[in-house]
């Protein structure tokens, strides 16, 4: 048997030849956790811990401590000393806890440090409950989703019926009107969204004409690319366009708008001064972006014309005079009255999907996140739905 | 009291301070040296720049001008890695608790702890659950969303989270505001206790008379954009400042040093009969 055990903490360092390297090295020195076990002329041990046990000191050193500590720790006549320990913290008491095998031995320590053992307990604290496989899981998550699906219609529905009759009562009582939120919503989902709509627009009437006139060049039908452009713009592309842009500029925003007034409380503050969320931040919302999507529309439809007609008359030698003429003869009007009623259908629709989406947050930053995503993906899926449904229904219309 | 208070080495040292805030000035010229074993308390009017002077102290601002270092380890300009280090030897209790929505009780305590990146899980259970139950915490609530938390809770939650990495540093912003008058004093005894057991420095912002007779060794004053004064209750009580005759109305005679020291004989003797 050995008469000392040497300082393991020590024995690691590297030698330092610098003065400032050898002061930190000091400074270390005092912190380190250490052990020394002797052996008295009685056969008994003493194994004396001196230094900081705390959680930094310790976790450098931590598989060596704890494989001498193991060794110590299972001769049972062993005095343990640990009035020469500086500092320590619960993560050190629990470290030798965990080495004694969770029971105190023959302990000699510091008064202020007795509470540190006092809260450990004898047996390890249990796993947290993990609940049993269940098979039939999946089978209750599809459920639970089909009813949760069915539960938010019935919301939206809701919702809708809500703002209706606060739109009756603000036509009883038009003082009441919130004029500064609509116009501000109107700026914020129309004026502001006028670049990006230009931008995509255009681009897609130059690519929609330019790859149309490649197939009828090869059947000399050059004059159609005014049909397809007319109708596929004006009737279909321009709403479609319009409402995928607002839904994933303007929709996440009114979702996460929402969502953050949930967070900070402000909605709630709204209700208890008895003022309706739905009248105040719903109906503004709404009534704003069935105004700008049709606009949006128009300009998206203008936009994307003048693309088409500039790559008509590079690829096909159609003039401008001659596309414009043509073109109010070849696309029934019908059609420009389908698209900007659908704008109006479609900004109602986002504006109302995303406020329900933005009030059933709750107060946590990952539902806020969840919330605008499914906010957009549900908005952009209804408009391409109703978009369908009004094709069927409106097939005679203006073909 | 302990030999390093008598040597006054900083561990938090703000030296010629001055803060701006758009065209209003936040601070002018001040300087701050919190010693080791302190408890260092910062007081002030409302809107005196408090919290702006603890987020200098923390590094999540910075003044137009001036030095701040922690553990000596200059906050402005030190270099990322050693700044990283200074961090984990922190905790800091924010005013609304800050605690992370998303994760529960459990999970916010033991972020810390995981971020090392070297704990076992079962110690990391096991630590987190040491510190709940410092805070009186109980098991049941350690599954709870914060947003499932009373206010109370939210603080003691947020001071395990601070507490989690056994720090030798604490920033206090309002403990005890929000606290019930018994859970306020057990968290009075509690960060006395802490201080026996980890030579605990702490720098705390607080408005409550009580928490100030009981912990605060030095009270920093701030009025006017500076540091009115800085020294111990008993002396700073006798400062003839609008500010300080306001804040201590009614409690000069507690602030004495004798009743000081009675008061926190009877508070210690409370907690060992507890």
């Amino acid at each position: 048997m050995m008469d000392a055990k040497g300082d393991p903490a020590l024995d690691d360092l590297p030698v330092q030849q610098d003065y400032a390297a050898q002061v930190r090295l000091q400074e270390r020195q005092q912190e380190l956790p250490r052990i020394q076990r002797r052996v008295g002329a009685d056969g008994i041990s003493r194994i004396r811990l001196s230094g900081a046990w705390v959680l930094r000191s310790l976790l450098p050193l931590a598989p060596r401590l704890r494989r001498q500590l193991l060794a110590h720790a299972r001769e049972t006549r062993a005095q343990w000393d640990m009035r020469e320990v500086d500092t320590l913290d619960a993560a050190g008491a629990l470290f030798l806890w965990r080495c004694w095998g969770r029971r105190r031995p023959a302990l000699q320590l510091r008064p202020e440090h007795e509470a540190a053992f006092e809260n450990l307990s004898a047996t390890p604290i249990p796993l947290p409950m993990r609940a049993p496989a269940d098979l039939l899981r999946p089978l209750e998550a599809l459920g639970s989703r089909v009813f949760s699906l069915g539960v938010q219609i019935a919301q939206v529905v809701l919702l809708a019926g809500q703002l209706l009759l606060d739109l009756i009562a603000l036509v009883r009582n038009p003082a009441r009107i919130p004029w500064r939120e609509i116009s501000a919503n109107i700026h914020r989902t129309g004026g502001q969204a006028l670049p990006i709509v230009a931008l995509v627009g255009f681009l897609v009437g130059v690519v929609l004409s330019y790859l149309s006139a490649r197939q009828l060049q090869a059947y000399g039908a050059n004059i159609y690319i005014i049909n397809i452009l007319g109708v596929g713009i004006v009737r279909e592309l321009g709403p479609m366009l319009a409402a995928i842009l607002v839904a994933g500029r303007s929709g996440s925003s009114m979702t996460a708008q929402l969502g953050v007034m949930r967070v900070t409380e402000e909605l709630d503050a709204l209700s208890v001064m008895g003022i309706s969320q739905t009248q105040r931040l719903v109906l503004p919302k709404v009534i704003a972006l069935s105004i700008t999507l049709p606009l949006l529309v128009l300009w998206c439809n203008a936009i994307a014309l003048v693309g088409g007609m500039l790559a008509a008359s590079y690829e096909l030698g159609i003039g401008f005079r001659q596309f414009l003429h043509t073109l109010p003869a070849t696309v029934p009007i019908d059609n420009l009255w389908l698209g900007v009623g659908k704008g109006v259908l479609f900004g109602a629709l986002i504006a109302l999907i995303a406020c329900h989406y933005g009030l059933r947050i709750r107060p946590n930053t990952e539902s806020l996140g969840a919330g605008t995503t499914d906010s957009v993906v549900t908005s952009i899926t209804v408009v391409i739905l109703a978009d369908a449904a009004i094709a069927v229904l409106f097939s005679s219309v203006g073909v | 009291m302990p030999e390093s208070r008598t040597t006054h080495t900083c561990i938090v040292e703000a030296r010629g301070i001055w803060t701006q805030m758009g065209a209003a000035i936040v601070h002018r010229d001040i300087d701050l040296c919190v010693h080791a074993n302190e408890v260092m308390a910062i007081i002030g009017e409302s809107g005196s720049g408090k919290t702006t002077l603890l987020r200098l102290l923390l590094g999540l601002e910075r003044p137009v001008r001036g030095t701040i270092g922690v553990f000596g380890c200059p906050l402005l300009d030190g270099n990322p890695g050693e700044i990283k280090r200074t961090r984990r030897r922190w905790g800091v209790l924010f005013q609304e608790g800050a605690l992370f929505t998303a994760l529960n009780v459990f999970e916010n305590v033991a972020l810390p702890l995981r971020e090392l990146r070297v704990l076992p899980e079962d110690v990391v259970r096991e630590l987190v659950m040491l510190k709940l139950a410092l805070v009186e915490i109980d098991a049941d609530s350690a599954s709870k969303l914060p947003s499932e938390l009373s206010g109370g809770m939210v603080k003691r939650v947020a001071l395990a989270r601070a507490l989690a990495l056994d720090p030798e540093l604490l920033f206090l912003d309002e403990p005890t505001a929000g606290l019930d008058p018994e859970r306020s004093t057990g968290f009075v005894q509690l960060v006395q206790r802490l201080r026996q057991e980890l030579r605990l420095t702490v720098v705390m912002v607080t408005h409550d008379v009580n928490t100030l007779l009981a912990l605060a060794d030095r009270v920093a004053v701030l009025a006017d954009q500076r540091l009115v004064s800085v020294g111990p209750l008993w002396d700073v009580v006798k400062i003839p400042h609008p500010f300080i005759r306001s804040f201590f109305q009614g409690h000069q005679a507690r602030c004495e040093q004798e009743s000081v020291d009675d008061f926190r004989r009877k508070l210690a003797q409370s907690r060992q009969a507890a």
